[in-house]
């Protein structure tokens, strides 16, 4: 039985070979890592891919089959794949340094594992920025049971940032120079024309607080300058899927960057999502979502009419977009809408909730400092508990006079009683702020709404289909302040960056809450190996469960795991450079079934 | 320290080599050569146009760079060096934005043998001025301050003014300077950067000022104590 995958158009005629596949509960792959060429239409460069391209083949398993690949090193350097969102055992999960050594070059490794889970997930190198550099590819694993939905045909919809620089010169460039590839800085320009809408005093005050953190407020995509692809398509190259009018089709959006987060829509059409990272949901209709690093979301649409539809992925800094096309026929070619403004972070994510505090009484703030602030310690400030002030909106900060708040000292805004400010006046309030998504900062900058009107899909709006596990208490929890400093482009948790890291000791068959509190101004994909993380989400029992976890700049997200996995484990910021430059942990898992078999890392410290 | 001092030393020897290591997050050598000037200086006269590069070559980790900072002005028209040092300094975090130096200096070419012990700072203020503050210890002892700022009218069109002070603390006949006679140099650049970061050709001026005794002595060896230069040149990257 010959599994070769047509599903995505990228890979027609790769070789993925399948050696032997007799009975249905054993499988066996090869593929190989090989120097590809990338053209993107924009720039040519080589890259890493698999069976001669990036992105790699889909590899179609089915659950509850014993799995066999055969991963043959054609490189000059060692390599590694790792099984995005797998539940496998962890010698096979492809991390240099935990799970094993790596893959030399020239050797052939040979993973094995049983499939014990269904949906769609993704495989990539975990060896120095070679996913980055190209060496991605995707996984569909076909469930036992039918699925609670319907589709007439379904594609991969895979995104990536493909950068003209390779992964190593990014991350040496923003070593010496973290805001190398930024190039949505704010301008002399930008200041005139903030100046004579807002008013000079009001915009040299804002500069005045970023300039004194030595940040930026549209410091939102660290690393610019890519082309977005979709299947290893850029804009220009238009992936085409085909359906016939009337016909659902199932897109798998599998989030592939290394640093970019894509805000999704297919303008003309409502999407349905039913799973994210490869798990059930309970159906919601949105007309936009947004992806993070890592994340999967599969959704299904209804197109009805003879026409092309725009895929669209607009990268979250709005820095590039990507349009892929739905079309009856091959050659037609969907409109590309224009990319919307670039956002403006706001002190909210900076952790400091000052959109929560719009509104307020400003004469009962006099004396506040707000120079004092923007240096002050982040950590302290996030403990202050603005949740009495919700809702305002942000913008109407601009017109704060700061210079009247001098004076007041930093410490005593940590005390500050907030009680007291329940009595402030609401009413100019109403109507200004959007709803808001608890999973980013009130105020935020970052919030999304969709471009053409509509619903926008918010993680409160995820709930399992089927849950996996039992709701029950959590029996500890484990904070991890995400950390960094910008400036050096060094990213850490608890201020603690990888190399100079104790490892996360968890005991089998606990259950461990984990409290992310992001005190940086990016947003962080933080993704757990081997363990399901289950997404709080305020929905009890129907909790989704995921592999990886936004966290918005200024928020406090919790996740459970049921530990589950012997063992050890990498857990780690997706985007690649945060994971590179440290904000990464080694987990391990003591006790369970096969503890012995845990061997001591040999590379920590 | 000491451990960083060893991470940094076989990062150095091996990390250049060896591009996949068995970590999972692979802590990665940072390295890179840069100049932020590299430029001819022209007066109305061509009799004084030097040409003139000031930048660094730097290798190393988070925890501890070495550099090998150069600068220089070198006489077009006679073919001369006029004046050249090199400095090594080894820098290290001391702050979330700064970082402290310790080094050595050495001038060429003339005169006798200059060598410097260096103590310093380098790192980013607040409004994002990018200082160096340095004091060079020998028996002709002194100090140096600079301020950097990259104005950005766009993305790509960038104004850099600077000023540099160096404040002899004793004489240094040598240099022709004189102790407490500071020279000034202030300039503005306007680059555009054509290949990412890497290529930036730029315009500007340069003025230079001499004062106090130093300002005397040049006058009594009958040099002017200021000069103003338009400039063309390119700010590089690696």
């Amino acid at each position: 039985m010959l599994r070769l995958s047509l599903l995505n158009a990228g890979v027609v005629g790769l070789s993925l070979l399948v050696l032997s596949s007799g009975s249905a509960g054993a499988a066996e792959y090869s593929l190989s890592v090989d120097r590809v060429k990338i053209d993107t239409g924009d720039f040519t460069r080589t890259g890493i891919g698999y069976n001669g391209k990036t992105p790699g083949p889909v590899l179609r398993f089915k659950e509850g089959e014993d799995v066999t690949i055969n991963v043959t090193n054609n490189l000059d350097e060692s390599t590694s794949i790792h099984w995005h969102g797998l539940i496998l055992p962890y010698q096979q999960d492809g991390v240099p340094g935990i799970s094993y050594d790596g893959i030399d070059p020239g050797e052939t490794f040979t993973y094995r594992f049983p499939i014990v889970q269904s949906g769609t997930y993704w495989f990539h190198s975990h060896t120095g920025f070679q996913e980055p550099d190209g060496a991605y590819g995707s996984i569909i694993i076909e469930p036992k049971k039918r699925e609670p939905f319907r589709y007439d045909r379904e594609y991969v919809v895979q995104l990536t940032d493909a950068h003209p620089h390779s992964g190593s010169r990014i991350m040496r460039n923003l070593k010496r120079s973290a805001d190398y590839y930024n190039r949505k800085q704010e301008t002399i320009l930008d200041f005139i024309a903030e100046a004579k809408e807002k008013g000079l005093g009001a915009t040299i005050d804002d500069r005045m607080m970023w300039g004194d953190m030595r940040m930026m407020p549209r410091d939102i995509e660290d690393v610019q300058g890519f082309t977005p692809l979709i299947n290893g398509k850029s804009s220009s190259q238009n992936w085409t899927g085909i359906f016939k009018p009337g016909e659902r089709v199932r897109l798998r959006f599998i989030n592939s960057s290394a640093m970019t987060y894509f805000d999704i829509r297919i303008p003309g059409l409502k999407m349905t999502v039913v799973q994210a990272d490869g798990n059930n949901v309970q159906p919601i209709t949105v007309d936009e979502f947004r992806i993070g690093v890592a994340e999967t979301y599969d959704v299904i649409v209804k197109a009805d009419e003879d026409k092309a539809y725009a895929v669209f992925a607009e990268s979250m800094g709005r820095t590039a977009s990507v349009r892929a096309t739905l079309a009856p026929t091959e050659g037609m070619v969907a409109e590309e809408p224009d990319l919307r403004e670039v956002p403006r972070l706001t002190m909210a994510d900076m952790g400091m909730d000052h959109g929560n505090m719009a509104g307020m009484d400003h004469g009962k703030m006099s004396g506040m400092d707000h120079g004092n602030m923007a240096g002050a310690d982040q950590s302290k400030m996030a403990g202050m508990d603005h949740s009495n002030m919700a809702g305002a909106d942000q913008s109407k900060m601009a017109g704060m006079d700061h210079s009247k708040m001098a004076g007041m000292d930093q410490s005593k805004m940590a005390g500050m009683d907030h009680s007291k400010m329940a009595g402030m006046d609401h009413s100019n309030m109403a109507g200004e702020a959007k709803k808001d998504d608890a999973f980013y900062a009130s105020g935020s900058g970052l919030v999304p709404s969709a471009a053409d009107g509509g619903k926008f899909l918010s993680y409160s709006d995820l709930k399992a289909q089927k849950p996996l596990y039992e709701d029950r208490e959590a029996t500890r929890e484990i904070e991890l302040r995400l950390t960094g400093n910008m400036e050096r482009y060094i990213w850490s948790i608890n201020g603690v960056k990888y190399e100079d890291a104790d490892p996360i000791v968890l005991q089998y068959g606990e259950r461990v809450r984990f409290k992310f509190v992001n005190e940086t101004m990016m947003t962080h994909p933080m993704h757990l190996h081997g363990m399901w993380s289950i997404l709080d989400n305020g929905n009890g029992k129907w909790d989704p469960i995921k592999h990886t976890v936004s966290v918005a700049p200024g928020t406090t997200v919790y996740t459970e795991t049921e530990v589950d996995a012997p063992g050890q484990w990498a857990f780690h910021c997706h985007l690649s450079y945060h994971a590179g430059g440290g904000m990464f942990r080694k987990v391990i898992v003591e006790g369970g079934p096969k503890s012995t078999s845990a061997k001591p890392s040999s590379v920590e410290g | 320290m000491k451990n960083q001092i060893s991470r940094f030393l076989i990062l150095c020897s091996v990390g250049a080599m060896v591009p996949s290591t068995v970590i999972a997050a692979e802590e990665q050598l940072i390295w890179g050569v840069q100049f932020e000037q590299f430029e001819n200086r022209f007066t109305g006269d061509a009799q004084s146009d030097v040409m003139a590069w000031d930048g660094d070559a730097l290798i190393g980790t988070d925890e501890l760079k070495f550099v090998v900072r150069s600068e220089g002005e070198f006489q077009t028209r006679s073919e001369r060096l006029e004046t050249m040092e090199t400095q090594l300094r080894l820098q290290k975090p001391i702050s979330t934005f700064f970082d402290a130096v310790a080094g050595v200096r050495f001038d060429t070419p003339d005169g006798r043998d200059r060598v410097h012990g260096v103590v310093g700072l380098h790192g980013l203020a607040p409004q994002w001025f990018e200082v160096d503050a340095d004091l060079f210890v020998s028996d002709r002892p002194s100090a140096r301050f600079e301020v950097e700022y990259e104005a950005l009218i766009t993305n790509y069109l960038i104004l850099t003014p600077s000023i540099e002070l160096d404040v002899p603390l004793r004489d240094n006949l040598d240099a022709e300077v004189k102790a407490w006679g500071p020279k000034m140099e202030v300039g503005a650049r306007l680059s555009y950067d054509l290949v990412d970061r890497s290529v930036a050709p730029y315009i500007g001026v340069h003025y230079e000022r001499v004062f106090g005794d130093t300002l005397d002595l040049r006058e009594e060896e009958g040099e002017e104590g200021d000069g103003l230069f338009f400039v063309a040149g390119l700010r590089l990257m690696f």
